[in-house]
């Protein structure tokens, strides 16, 4: 199957000391490369106020990792994450699709660019591109 | 554009008009929509991230609902990322559901 990405995004509870926190960080990261997966990124968002309150906590710290694996590690991860008592929410999204989508749509509009500056190339039958295909 | 816009208030009347026996109690508390003028249009990037809140802020106004597409300008297309987009932000708190 082909490579799926993943970003994970979970809150911790703001109580828990650091200490706590990047060993529980470290934890996950051990997790998902033992079930498979490879981490492409981990960022660590740090404290800061959610939009509303959560489990009656105003702060939490926040975390994501971006995973690139089959989705069996994300099932074994989500399992642990909904038992763990520091973790009050995650969310997890597959990314690779959109992104995928908006490479694609790129694309189109770069060769669209470019058959235009031609286009105009050869109208005008000069050296000077148009302002157009620059922007 | 303008043309397409001048247009639209007039076929709701007239479907209004013809449809009115069904929709009774909608039929005069139904505020009239006159919205002329669009949002100029604006670029969308292809890929719509869910964490840039302070993108997303842009197509919510103080109440913290979701623009309606009327308003923003935006293709569906567009709108439908975007709206995904908020969901999802919302749902890690990093936007509101509601802005008392």
């Amino acid at each position: 199957m082909a490579n799926r990405t993943y970003e994970v995004m979970y809150i911790i509870d703001p109580d828990t000391d650091l200490e706590k926190v990047t060993k529980l960080n470290e934890a996950i990261g051990k997790l998902i490369e033992k079930e498979g997966g490879t981490i492409v990124r981990f960022d660590d968002g740090g404290k800061r106020t959610m939009a509303y309150p959560i489990k009656k906590k105003t702060e939490g710290y926040y975390m994501l990792y971006e995973i690139e694996g089959t989705g069996q590690e994300i099932l074994e991860l989500e399992r642990r994450m909904r038992v763990n008592d520091m973790i009050i929410r995650y969310v997890t999204v597959r990314v690779d699709e959109d992104r995928k989508k908006a490479e694609k749509m790129r694309l189109k509009r770069e060769k669209r660019t470019n058959q235009r500056a031609r286009f105009r190339q050869s109208a005008e039958e000069s050296n000077e591109m148009a302002p157009e295909a620059a922007a | 554009m303008a043309e397409r816009d001048s247009e639209a208030p007039v076929e709701r009347e007239r479907e209004g008009g013809i449809a009115g026996g069904g929709e009774e109690q909608f039929g005069d508390k139904m505020p009239r929509r006159t919205y002329q003028r669009r949002r100029p249009r604006q670029v969308i990037p292809d890929y719509i991230d869910w964490k840039d809140v302070d993108y997303l802020r842009q197509f919510i106004p103080e109440r913290g609902k979701i623009m309606p597409r009327r308003i923003s300008g935006i293709t569906a297309k567009e709108q439908r990322r975007i709206a995904t987009a908020i969901k999802r932000a919302r749902s890690m708190a990093l936007l509101p559901f509601v802005w008392e």
